[in-house]
């Protein structure tokens, strides 16, 4: 029953670095491409590398939704508005939000605040423990539903419903600017 | 090389999937079986569609290449390869050359679950069924692009309506896979997603999912056969490449290889949603009646059907042999069909040696019932005319959605208080059914 024995540990730092790697450069391609379907192929390609990370951490259903949800549902429907705006039209145009010291501010922040946790963690422990914590990878969505919806272990059902009904706002809030007459 | 070979060898008696073992080897192995597999299954597809609608139509189909046009889809892969392959000016390069390679990686990297036997899957995954239906999600995404990189309007036209399309059918096709998974969860080893398991699942409450529920398994059925057409751009669904309106949609542009993938990726991705139907409502690869008409001699019977399919083919392919032409122009075209006859025989006969036999047995009753599949897309595509696209629209969101979403809430309340269903429906369904019998 334990799948970290019979395989080798896929949690490496290797494939972390890689997938790291590939979400990095797929996040620059992102906002740095000018035609906007490129862009939306890059960050396809993040979405996906993400995914490939949370089946590194043995979390497979988690990796399975990521899929389906994001780069299968949500990006469809990116290209699909996206390709129905003029392309040629909106590389001419200027950018017209002009915050780069904001956003150059915020980014050094975020990093300073990684390289801080990552000094301090290296002091005491090694950021990546060789010893494999092993996780029952065949259980992982069983596990998920004793977390959400089990009646001892249940503790997270509170929360999941409620991000649930933000979303169907959403939707309600969509139908109503969208349609005239209900 | 005596530690390779017991690597290699130590396998043979697991009894678990070669990805579940950890064995590499054997991993490569199935992963080639599984490509050449698919790629022959989709060469017959594309010469058997050729027949079987040209027979539907009262024609003859392809006759000239090959006794009963047999070599055509050989002759036409050599065609396409030799096609030259042309770029628009217009069109977006980098996007152009990738998006077939994404529906091509999509459509094939989904049979790494598809479970042939309990044995003979590549991988047994504890999400198996929502990573088939996430990656072949991601299909459309190559059709998307496609569509746009060609930088002309029919193409385009045919990207938005696919991706409407499949975004749609994808949300009543997922409410029926559910209601399937649901069911599962009433074996004795609690539910499951895993491809696996839900045949084993179904082999433990020994009944297909197809009868589970009476309506209800038939119905969820009914709305995946409906959504898998739609989501594999197939007739009578297949607005995005629909000929009389938009030359040939998606992929308008493309020629040669890069059109081949795009072929390829078409019925591979059609064995695969018809693998995902056989596994979750068919019983996968569990032979008919098992409970039923179990016991040794019972086992006997069904494992000797494959062979006797092949010789069955054989005999075929000899009648037709007798009946070829007699000038001695068909000369070359008679002996071939006796050499494809005669090795069908012999694949007929290797299947009753009972190593072979028992060992493969599985993986013929699956392919047997994606066949069956096969010749229904066939059919549809014969019999059905094609949809508008305003009442695909009012079909996927106001018939299937809805009748989807009541079957779920049906299933989870049945499902809770299966003891009733079993003790109090289905006396009353046999009741209902013993009194029509005495009325008429």
């Amino acid at each position: 029953m334990n799948p970290v024995t019979a395989n080798p540990p896929v949690a490496t730092p290797f494939f972390f670095y890689l997938l790291a790697t590939v979400m990095i450069v797929g996040g620059i391609l992102v906002i740095t491409r000018k035609n906007a379907v490129h862009s939306a192929m890059a960050l396809i390609t993040t979405l996906l590398a993400q995914a490939a990370l949370y089946l590194m951490l043995y979390a497979p259903f988690v990796a399975g939704v990521q899929i389906i949800l994001y780069a299968g549902g949500i990006m469809v429907l990116f290209l699909f508005v996206i390709m129905l705006i003029s392309i040629e039209r909106a590389a001419k145009e200027r950018q017209f939000n002009r915050q780069w010291l904001v956003g150059i501010a915020a980014a050094t922040g975020l990093g300073g605040l990684l390289i801080a946790v990552y000094t301090t963690t290296t002091k005491g422990a090694v950021l990546f423990p060789q010893g494999n914590v092993s996780y029952v990878e065949s259980q992982n969505t069983q596990a998920i539903a004793a977390l959400l919806f089990d009646r001892m272990t249940g503790t997270y059902m509170f929360a999941f419903e409620i991000a649930s009904l933000l979303l169907l706002v959403a939707i309600i809030g969509a139908v109503v600017m969208a349609k005239k007459r209900i | 090389m005596h530690d390779l070979v017991q690597y290699i060898l130590s396998y043979l008696d697991s009894d678990k999937t070669p990805g579940a073992a950890g064995n590499i080897f054997w991993a490569v192995v199935y992963v080639l079986l599984v490509f050449v597999g698919l790629s022959i299954a989709v060469i017959a597809m594309n010469w058997l569609e050729r027949k079987i609608l040209a027979h539907m139509q009262v024609r003859l189909g392809p006759m000239r290449v090959g006794p009963h046009g047999l070599l055509q889809p050989i002759a036409d892969a050599l065609k396409l390869l030799l096609k030259e392959d042309i770029i628009p000016d217009g069109a977006d390069k980098i996007v152009f050359w990738v998006a077939p390679f994404i529906v091509v990686l999509a459509a094939f990297t989904v049979f790494v679950v598809v479970p042939f036997g309990p044995t003979h899957a590549i991988t047994d995954m504890n999400i198996g069924i929502l990573f088939m239906l996430g990656v072949s999600s991601l299909a459309v995404l190559g059709i998307v692009t496609a569509g746009w990189a060609s930088n002309s309007h029919y193409p385009l036209i045919g990207a938005l309506r696919s991706s409407a399309q499949m975004v749609s059918y994808e949300v009543a096709m997922g409410l029926a896979v559910v209601s399937a998974v649901m069911m599962t969860s009433l074996s004795e080893q609690g539910g499951t997603l895993s491809m696996i398991g839900i045949v084993q699942a179904q082999q433990q409450q020994e009944v297909w999912f197809l009868f589970k529920f009476f309506p209800l398994g038939v119905i969820a059925f009914g709305i995946f056969a409906i959504a898998m057409v739609a989501e594999t751009n197939r007739a009578p669904f297949d607005l995005p490449e629909a000929e009389s309106e938009l030359t040939a949609g998606f992929h308008t542009e493309y020629s040669g290889f890069r059109w081949s993938l795009f072929f390829l990726a078409e019925y591979s991705a059609m064995i695969a949603v018809s693998s995902i139907a056989v596994t979750l409502w068919l019983g996968g690869w569990l032979r008919p009646f098992p409970n039923a008409l179990s016991g040794s001699t019972w086992d006997l019977a069904f494992s000797l059907i494959p062979g006797l399919t092949f010789l069955f083919f054989a005999a075929i392919c000899f009648y037709n042999t007798a009946r070829m032409p007699k000038h001695p122009l068909f000369k070359i075209q008679t002996i071939g069909l006796a050499g494809f006859g005669a090795v069908l025989g012999l694949v007929g006969l290797l299947l009753f040696v009972p190593a072979v036999r028992v060992r493969v047995n599985d993986i013929f009753w699956f392919s047997a019932k994606v066949a069956g599949f096969m010749y229904l897309y066939i059919w549809y595509r014969g019999t059905f005319p094609r949809y508008r696209f305003d009442q695909l629209m009012k079909v996927g969101w106001k018939v299937l959605l809805p009748t989807g979403l009541a079957l779920l809430v049906c299933t989870a309340v049945v499902g809770m208080r299966s003891e009733v269903w079993a003790n109090v429906v289905v006396p009353m369904w046999f009741g209902l059914m013993d009194l029509l019998r005495r009325i008429f």
